[in-house]
């Protein structure tokens, strides 16, 4: 929920006269929050301090009432301006000084009023309509010459994401990267969210559809039965991978093999490294994936439950692809631009066993999405979080046990 | 020697009402007016030995008289008032003349920054306070205190009865205080215990504050003080204090008494 804001000052001898605190605590006391964005406090008795004090409330009309009640104790609302706009000189291309979006709910004054950017993600510029009534995030490529840019700093607010009102594992908003740390209340959660999500599709309520980005290590690892389960019982809505993920899944329903490798037995089999391949080029016969589905050549497995279950796939081709499947990307910002088409909507993004996936992923989330990162490899979480993703929570952990772990705690029996 | 400003009651009437006290029917006896406001004169001048400089009263202005709104002064600086009331408004100017004729070094607040003067502000050798919220405006404690490099503490009045500090918080020389603590806030109090020490602190009982027994005037041991306010007379005497309890009813019907009557020079 985005919160109505305002910045005030306080200065004079604040401290002493518990003015600063007769402010913050009819702040509070009316129910609204706030944060000391600046304080400086006189070195001096004669020396004035001064606070600069974000005032939050869950609405505009008890925004208003709380800054009527502080302002005859010196609380000044700060002077502020609308956000300057300069039209972009080329096609993608932006006015220098674009200002860049960091993936939290951020807002623009636009004539005096604030108005939200729609489709915020971090690294992206905003882009205000000729009217100047709407803002939208927009990434550098996908600009057209003339378009109206905000630039600078001013007008420009970023607003803090609130805390969860569920008292689960999403609650602390922190990256937490240990190999170390149990993982069984952390699935526990995550099995209880999507649990409510699946509750809240079924009654119609936006957002709440749960995306899961994942790499082949989910064939390799022995996740394939676990996700497929989870797609089919309706908790997965999106998902995005690569070649590789759609073709060792297909690959293990065609040949009982994954890159080669018996599923069940663990070993190579003979010529085994061109199953993969013999795969690949059969679909392109067919044609698509969901054309290999619907003849019934594929009738089980991650991507045969996605067709039959009407999951949105995304699959983003990458350098080293054989084939690639039809349906593959290969176009590295329409793959991107595919992605972000999909996420409205997501409630939860689940990102397993893919480094790359994983960083596209959460570079395209807003932060108000509660994601979890899933590698056995502590780095991929980590180097999600130092990209800005704060809000992921890390589990190193092996894909498959994920998988089998949460199919198990939504009520996947085997 | 000590300088008082202070101003005849010559066009002293109820014109308007611009707080609690001030009824148009309740008219102002002129005869007994102006014998009241010789009377503090006289004590002032005789008993605790003030210099009194007079200014010239302007006919339509008839709150000239409470010359402790003229504005604030120390050593050599002036800073004239800036009324809420746009019928006190119109003193401004002369307040600001007299002050630039007799050499003050005078600084301006910016428009409809409030600021009543000596009625508002009130110091201590080591702290100034600020009523606000009734008539002064808390942002104008900031510039003050920019002025003249002074802490001010600013305390919030909640009873339109005590609508100016001085009408219920009254330092006097030696650090005590007599004040009524209903007229603030809890934060205010608050700090009034925090910033004076219990000794030092004399409240006086609701009667007598309705009388407005903290709109006192001392000079030195001296106490000017109107009449009817015996437990607070008998509270300063037993500090030390010379009381001198006056008559001064007929300013009461427009909200004021001897300390509005005067304004510290010095």
């Amino acid at each position: 929920m985005i919160q109505a804001q305002e910045t005030v000052v306080l200065q004079g001898h604040i401290i002493d006269s518990l003015i600063l605190a007769k402010v913050l605590d009819t702040i509070l006391m009316m129910g609204g929050t706030f944060d000391l964005s600046e304080m400086r406090i006189g070195t001096t008795r004669g020396e004035p301090s001064r606070a600069k004090i974000i005032v939050r409330a869950s609405s505009t009309a008890l925004l208003e009432e709380i800054l009527e009640a502080i302002q005859p104790h010196g609380a000044s609302i700060e002077r502020e301006s609308d956000c300057v706009l300069l039209p972009a000189p080329a096609n993608g291309v932006l006015p220098d000084m674009f200002y860049a979006t960091t993936h939290l709910p951020t807002q623009v004054r636009l004539r005096g009023r604030w108005i939200e950017v729609e489709g915020i993600e971090m690294d992206v510029a905003v882009r205000v309509d000729a009217g100047l009534t709407a803002a939208k995030a927009v990434p550098m490529g996908a600009v057209r010459r003339g378009d109206l840019i905000v630039v600078g700093r001013e007008g420009i607010r970023v607003l803090p994401l609130q805390r969860p009102k569920e008292r689960d594992v999403f609650g602390f908003m922190e990256a937490q990267v240990s190999s170390e740390r149990p993982h069984g209340h952390i699935i526990v959660d995550i099995a209880r969210r999507m649990r409510a999500l699946r509750d809240d599709r079924e009654a119609g309520k936006e957002g709440s559809d749960v995306l899961l980005a994942g790499g082949p290590a989910i064939i390799h690892a022995g996740g394939r039965e676990a996700l497929t389960w989870l797609i089919e019982s309706g908790f997965i809505q999106v998902l995005f991978g690569g070649n590789a993920l759609a073709a060792h899944d297909m690959e293990a329903h065609l040949f009982g093999t994954s890159l080669g490798y018996r599923l069940s037995a663990g070993r190579a089999v003979p010529h085994g490294h061109e199953n993969h391949l013999r795969t690949i080029n059969r679909i392109r016969a067919i044609g698509s994936i969901e054309q290999a589905v619907r003849s019934g050549v594929i009738t089980e497995g991650i991507m045969a439950a996605c067709v039959r279950r009407g999951v949105r796939i995304v699959l983003a081709g990458s350098i080293r692809d054989d084939g690639p499947l039809p349906g593959v990307i290969t176009d590295t910002m329409a793959a991107q631009a595919a992605m972000r088409a999909a996420l409205p909507g997501v409630g939860l993004a689940l990102l397993v066993a893919s480094t790359l996936h994983a960083v596209a992923t959460g570079n395209l989330l807003p932060a108000t999405v509660p994601t979890v990162c899933v590698d056995v490899n502590p780095a991929v979480p980590t180097k999600l979080a130092d990209r800005g993703s704060f809000q992921a929570v890390g589990l190193v952990m092996d894909a498959a046990s994920f998988l089998r772990e949460l199919a198990r705690e939504l009520g996947w029996k085997a | 020697m000590s300088r008082l400003l202070v101003c005849p009651p010559d066009y002293f009437s109820i014109d308007y009402e611009i707080n609690p006290w001030m009824r148009l029917s309740n008219a102002v006896d002129p005869e007994r007016a102006r014998a009241q406001w010789h009377g503090l004169m006289r004590a002032l001048e005789e008993e605790t030995g003030v210099f009194l400089e007079r200014m010239q009263p302007v006919p339509g202005l008839p709150d000239m008289v409470f010359t402790a709104n003229a504005g604030v002064v120390v050593g050599n600086r002036a800073v004239p008032s800036r009324f809420r009331h746009p019928e006190r408004q119109r003193e401004e100017r002369y307040f600001e003349d007299w002050f630039r004729d007799h050499g003050y070094e005078v600084a301006l607040l910016e428009n409809g920054l409030y600021f009543e003067g000596a009625g508002d502000l009130l110091g201590f050798p080591d702290a100034w306070f600020g009523g606000y919220r009734q008539r002064s405006d808390i942002r104008a404690y900031a510039r003050l205190s920019e002025i003249f490099g002074r802490e001010i503490i600013p305390l919030e009045l909640v009873d339109g009865r005590f609508y100016h500090l001085d009408t219920c918080f009254c330092p006097f020389s030696g650090g005590d205080l007599l004040y009524y603590p209903p007229a603030f806030d809890p934060y205010a109090q608050a700090v009034i215990e925090d910033r004076i020490e219990k000794p030092r602190r004399f409240v006086v009982p609701t009667s007598e504050a309705l009388r407005f027994a903290c709109n006192a005037v001392c000079v030195g041991k001296h106490i000017a003080l109107p009449e009817g306010c015996p437990e607070t007379m008998a509270l300063l005497e037993a500090r030390g204090y010379e009381t001198h309890p006056l008559p001064l009813d007929e300013f009461m019907k427009a909200g004021g008494s001897a300390k509005c009557l005067t304004l510290a020079l010095d």
